[in-house]
């Protein structure tokens, strides 16, 4: 036995909650809202995460995290199941979350707001200097989940993360 | 079991659509006119392929046979693949890539939309992931049809070229076979006419903004479905699968 008692689901949430984002490493996975579940299944431990992107290449990394944050806990007998319903949404991030996105320099997308095809174009003001005079430049930025933007104040690039 | 076989072929046109698409996007990695779209075409080639990876897993589980999305993706030949022929035509100047993607992202968030609300589980759960990617896929190359279209005289002429040359091949998109009928009566797809429907509106309006007309000809090419295709997809496949000819197996 590697254990003598099973840690509770609550105490593995925040284990969770200290593994970072491969992408943006300020804010954790239980941030991001990927985590969908936690169950002990006898004495087997189940996480279930969904996806972001669908070829987000990151997930690969995220299930390869838990793992290694997970065993590095004591717990050995694990199992990450993928789920795809329902599908993830950038409203499931978390306030924490967002407001660390903000401090590290990338906007945090608006709740609420999920894209449509004709859905108007949010008001993203500049991270660093707060300005409401900003340009999309490119709705596919760096990765998959950002938009690229320029401030028109301060003349800044910067990142929004999509809504979605 | 018949009803199997409908499914694991209406899945493999899925995936084999966002697989071939995909791959010609992902062509453009380095070569684009500007970084940014160099980096939008990337995600878009991204998106597709992850796309690919859902449809093909779910056909290879329909089949029954024991192939996963990578055995389906890097080894079957070209009259195994049952994409449309429109996604296996060359990439062209930038103006057709984006010709074509916009005749297809129109198509698929409309089918994807509607296939939300599939009878099959699996298939809706797809769908609904997939329909929010493909909705910023369809902003962007509408946009920039229109862009380009009602850009200068140069442009203008480059996308109604690119228009022209597409149109012939929109028209298997909505050509119904069997496969389809059986599949809409159950509920699995939507009836391709609907799609045809939305289709019609978004391609109308997007293409009259962008000052170009439609070609007057009704002749339309197909088989992609069925498996005929033309000689671009073998040239397509002998890059694509050459790791896992070289190599069976071989694995990151």
């Amino acid at each position: 036995m590697m254990q003598k008692h099973k840690p509770s689901t609550e105490q593995i949430r925040e284990w969770l909650d200290a593994v970072p984002d491969p992408e943006i490493p300020v804010i954790s996975l239980v941030d991001l809202g990927v985590i969908r579940d936690i169950e002990w299944q006898g004495d087997r431990l189940r996480v279930t995460v969904t996806p972001t992107y669908s070829g987000c290449p990151a997930t690969g990394i995220i299930n390869l995290d838990i793992e290694t944050a997970l065993r590095d806990r004591g717990i050995r007998n694990i199992e990450i199941v993928k789920t795809l319903s329902p599908a993830w949404t950038t409203d499931w991030i978390s306030e924490k979350g967002r407001e660390k996105m903000l401090a590290y320099g990338v906007v945090p997308p608006q709740t609420g707001t999920a894209c449509t095809s004709n859905s108007p174009a949010p008001e993203v003001k500049c991270p660093r200097c707060n300005s409401e005079n900003t340009k999309l430049v490119s709705q596919f930025g760096s990765t998959p989940c950002k938009s690229s933007y320029c401030c028109k104040e301060c003349l800044e690039p910067f990142d929004y993360f999509k809504c979605i | 079991m018949k009803a199997d076989s409908d499914l694991f072929e209406f899945l493999l046109r899925m995936g084999d659509n966002t697989l071939v698409l995909g791959h010609r996007v992902s062509e453009w990695c380095g070569h684009s006119p500007v970084l940014e779209e160099d980096i939008a075409l990337a995600n878009v080639a991204l998106d597709l392929i992850g796309q690919t990876r859902m449809w093909l897993d779910f056909a290879g589980d329909v089949e029954g046979k024991g192939r996963d999305a990578d055995a389906l993706a890097f080894r079957r030949d070209v009259w195994d693949f049952r994409n449309i022929l429109l996604v296996e035509r060359p990439n062209g100047n930038f103006g057709d890539t984006l010709m074509r993607q916009f005749l297809f992202d129109a198509w698929y968030h409309a089918i994807l939309s509607r296939l939300a609300g599939s009878s099959d589980d699996r298939i809706a759960a797809i769908a609904a992931k997939a329909v929010k990617e493909a909705a910023y896929h369809l902003e962007r190359s509408a946009d920039l049809v229109v862009r380009l279209g009602d850009g200068t005289t140069e442009s203008h002429a480059k996308m109604q070229a690119a228009l022209d040359d597409f149109w012939p091949y929109t028209g298997e998109m909505f050509a119904a076979d069997t496969i389809d009928t059986s599949l809409t009566s159950r509920g699995v797809i939507p009836n391709l006419a609907e799609v045809r429907d939305e289709w019609d509106e978004t391609v109308n309006r997007v293409l009259a903004d962008a000052t170009l007309e439609i070609p007057d000809g009704t002749y339309q090419h197909k088989g992609g479905k069925q498996g005929t295709h033309t000689e671009h997809l073998g040239h397509i496949l002998t890059e694509m699968q050459f790791l896992q000819r070289a190599y069976p197996d071989a694995s990151w």
